[in-house]
């Protein structure tokens, strides 16, 4: 009853990492893409500030410097191997962007303009380095529409608008995966050689999120069900500047281009928590310094936000502060901060350039997901065994180039450098192997998933169980954990989950049924919260976007490992790759 | 505040022809228009369809047709579109509706693919990045913030009457390539909006720039291709 298609390489997901994987292995390969959004869609085009790669345009720099930022950003959780690889391959990703024709920002001398961003550093002089390659402020926005335009150009098959439901995986190989096709309703099997998980994050278990309604964590939950682990999913990213209440987000280009935070007191507090980087700290530190000025009762008003002051006036103060030369004025920040300006305009009813702005941390980025590795190939276990024909990359996955924390910018770094790397091996990977036999009956249990959603007529309604996790999620599993919390929110996710199996839909249709697709993701969340609450709980310690209060130390005698965890709970952890860099005290 | 919803809804395995649900919902005169529809969704009727995402104007999904004018829902404030207590939502003109506020997209993506919508230039790039100076990169900025949200075309009188019309969008993706210093397919894509269907039957009505709901100076953007293929000149 379903219908059937052959592809070499099949990649779930349009964002920068799917489309880099397509475009490389569409060039020796038959490739389709299959996305439950139009590609465009994609909430990679969301990414504002800038990709980094130690190109030195403006000044010196190096890639290994940008490597041990990234490993310091990361609290020294970060495979030293996967970083290395990183760093030294964003910069020939860069200038493959480039020629590809992405309209990257320029220097006066017509090479590709950089900024200064969260975290990156000239390691000799410890002060920040203009290394983040931009498009304004919206250089995700150009990267997603540069390779979706390439993918057009190498004719990409594209299936827009299809769900990714179940994956087929038969004794320790990926044979294709089964979706639905919105607009009909109909079930179509993917059958293939190789399988990319490039699905993205899953912000959504959290209610202040940057993040697009449509992160919620498909891959990495289609993963875990088909019994693979999942990677330090307690590292979960909080950006410290969302917008007040609404959690959109506005780009450390704000502060890379001289924004502060200031308290109610009016100080600019992140000079008592980072004496050197300032407001320029990595972003789990910035976004505890933020909640503990709240605890200390200098939020605006009393109240849990502070402000982000980019007022030019402002911003020249601190300037001189430091004894930086650089000053602005309103024309420049508008040119190089046209997005958020105006999404401060719109979406809060004030003028960035004469106020400051009301901010919060918002939840933004999973550091964790489906563990890969160096050729994106998915992990079976904590030993390195592989799943033969499955690949993730981009959010989704987990490499570990972000250890505990990712600095910014670095998250388009990932996508271009093992999206292009994954797509490559691929390509390698289907030229020399046959197509695996699949059974007629292979798309039943996504079939009987739907329907049993479908059909259910309990009591409980989806919008309200997801409305409850969010709000457990942002109370205990946010910036700050403790045990008691950790505890209360993982028998609420449990009663959730038990909740979930008595929800009804209203809508009973098959075509373009999104009621029906809503409640499908509940599922990935749900699935996902109590992983991720659990891998939290067992790691009685804080490192990076993991913090404690009850352990408020890093433990690198015990806790220097991934967690790896199942769908049964269980859990087993592996060893950090180390290198160059030996864990040391991290101070900003 | 109270605000009364007019949707226009349509479903393919039930409905003959659309007809108007009526929904009073309870919002925050600083909520996104879109943040409504979603309370309707999900706390008085699931059926409802429409397409959403990144819930703060940069996807594209959610352009629709609120008080007869196009935007996309997530970047128009319940205090700006209120209208006597009432806003009226309804699918964009133009394109086939398939269930509720959704519409296929395939005839507009189509035009986007027909102007060769990315960078031809096969001569070898070099190691390093193609030089570009900031006055070449300003010439087709405006064009880079396009989102495909189909608001231009959909709200495009030209359009509606005649289907093969390329449409604004697909102009501006043009143009983005066109004027772009870097880029050698100008003529190819020349020729394609000098064709019939192409960038002449644009009759400066001005819709287009007036709804972008990234600013983009789509009339002007068209303006300047229309110059081109006048001219033979790119400048």
């Amino acid at each position: 009853m379903a219908q059937y298609h052959q592809f070499d390489a099949l990649v779930v997901g349009a964002g920068g990492a799917g489309l880099m994987a397509a475009l490389y292995a569409s060039k020796s390969v038959n490739t389709a893409v299959i996305s439950k959004l139009y590609p465009t869609r994609s909430h990679t085009g969301a990414a504002q500030g800038g990709i980094s790669a130690a190109l030195g345009n403006m000044e010196p720099d190096k890639w290994e410097w940008h490597a041990y930022d990234t490993v310091k950003g990361g609290d020294f959780l970060s495979d030293q191997d996967a970083v290395d690889i990183l760093c030294k391959e964003a910069v020939e990703a860069v200038i493959d962007l480039e020629h590809m024709g992405l309209p990257f920002d320029r220097t006066a001398d017509g090479k590709i303009s950089q900024r200064r961003f969260g975290g990156h550093s000239n390691n000799e002089t410890k002060q920040p380095v203009q290394r983040a390659c931009h498009a304004a402020d919206r250089t995700g926005h150009m990267i997603l529409q540069t390779l979706y335009q390439q993918c057009i150009k190498n004719n990409v098959r594209f299936f827009d608008e299809f769900q990714m439901i179940d994956m087929i995986v038969i004794d320790g190989t990926c044979r294709g995966v089964v979706a639905v096709e919105l607009k009909t309703g109909e079930i179509h099997v993917f059958h293939a050689k190789a399988v990319m998980l490039a699905t993205g994050g899953f912000g959504k278990m959290w209610k202040i999120s940057s993040n697009a309604h449509s992160l919620t964590g498909d891959g990495p939950s289609v993963a875990l069900r088909c019994g693979l682990p999942l990677q330090d999913m307690e590292f979960y990213q909080f950006h410290p500047t969302g917008i007040y209440k609404m959690g959109i987000l506005l780009s450390e280009a704000a502060r890379g281009e001289g924004a502060i935070f200031i308290n109610d007191k009016g100080e600019r507090f992140m000079e008592r928590y980072a004496p050197t980087m300032k407001d320029l700290a990595s972003r789990d530190v910035c976004s505890r310094s933020i909640y503990k000025e709240v605890r200390a009762g200098n939020g605006i008003g009393g109240k849990d936000y502070v402000y982000l002051d980019f007022r030019p006036e402002r911003i020249n103060k601190y300037f001189e502060a430091d004894g930086n030369p650089r000053r602005v004025d309103a024309e420049y920040i508008e040119k190089r901060l046209p997005d958020i300006i105006e999404f401060v305009r719109v979406y809060m009813g004030i003028d960035p350039i004469t106020e400051p702005v009301p901010i919060q941390p918002t939840a933004h980025y999973a550091m964790g997901g489906i563990p890969t590795d160096l050729d994106a190939r998915v992990l079976l276990d904590e030993n390195g065994a592989i799943v033969h024909g499955l690949y993730a990359a981009g959010e989704a996955a987990c490499v570990s180039v972000h250890g505990a924390n990712r600095l910014g910018t670095n998250s388009l770094v990932d996508l271009i450098v093992f999206g292009r790397r994954g797509g490559k091996k691929m390509a390698e990977f289907a030229k020399q192997t046959e197509f695996l036999p699949i059974s007629q009956e292979v798309h039943k249990p996504a079939e009987a998933m739907l329907n049993g959603i479908r059909n259910n007529d309990g009591k409980e309604h989806p919008g309200q169980i997801r409305k409850e996790l969010q709000l457990h999620m942002d109370e205990h599993v946010g910036v700050f954990r403790t045990k008691q919390g950790l505890e209360a929110a993982l028998e609420e996710i449990r009663g959730l989950k038990e909740r979930y199996k008595r929800i009804h839909i209203d809508d009973k249709g098959v075509q373009w049924n999104t009621d029906l697709m809503e409640a499908w993701e509940l599922g990935c969340l749900l699935d996902l919260a109590e992983v991720t609450a659990i891998s939290a709980l067992a790691r009685q310690e804080s490192r990076g976007g993991h913090y404690r209060e009850d352990f408020p130390d890093r433990d690198d005698k015990n806790f220097l490992k991934h967690t790896n965890v199942w769908s049964d709970n269980h859990m087993s952890y592996k060893p950090v790759r180390m290198g160059r860099y030996q864990p040391t005290e991290r101070k900003y | 505040m109270k605000v009364h919803f007019k949707i226009k809804r349509f479903n393919p395995e039930k409905d003959k022809k659309s007809y108007w649900g009526e929904y009073d919902v309870e919002a925050e005169e600083s909520d996104r228009v879109l943040d409504a529809l979603q309370t309707v969704k999900w706390e008085i009727d699931g059926t409802l369809n429409f397409r959403r995402s990144c819930a703060h104007g940069i996807c594209g999904s959610d352009a629709m047709r609120i008080n007869g004018r196009n935007s996309l829902a997530c970047k128009l404030l319940i205090r700006d579109a209120v209208q006597g207590g009432k806003i009226v939502v309804e699918p964009i003109l133009g394109l086939p509706v398939i269930k509720d506020l959704i519409v296929d997209m395939e005839p507009f993506f189509a035009h986007y693919r027909a102007v060769m919508p990315y960078l031809i230039n096969d001569t070898e790039p070099g190691e390093r990045e193609r030089l570009q100076s900031p006055e070449e990169r300003a010439r087709f900025d405006d064009s880079t913030k396009c989102i495909l949200c189909a608001c231009c075309t959909t709200s495009c009188p030209s359009f509606w009457v005649r289907g093969d019309y390329v449409g604004p969008a697909a102009i501006v993706q043009a143009h983005r390539f066109i004027f772009d210093s870097r880029d050698q397919g100008a003529a190819k894509r020349l020729d394609v909006l000098g064709e019939p269907e192409g960038v002449w039957r644009c009759r400066t009505v001005f819709n287009c720039s007036e709804v972008c709901p990234r600013d983009i100076q789509v009339t002007q953007a068209i303006g300047e291709v229309k110059a081109a293929l006048i001219t033979g000149r790119i400048d």
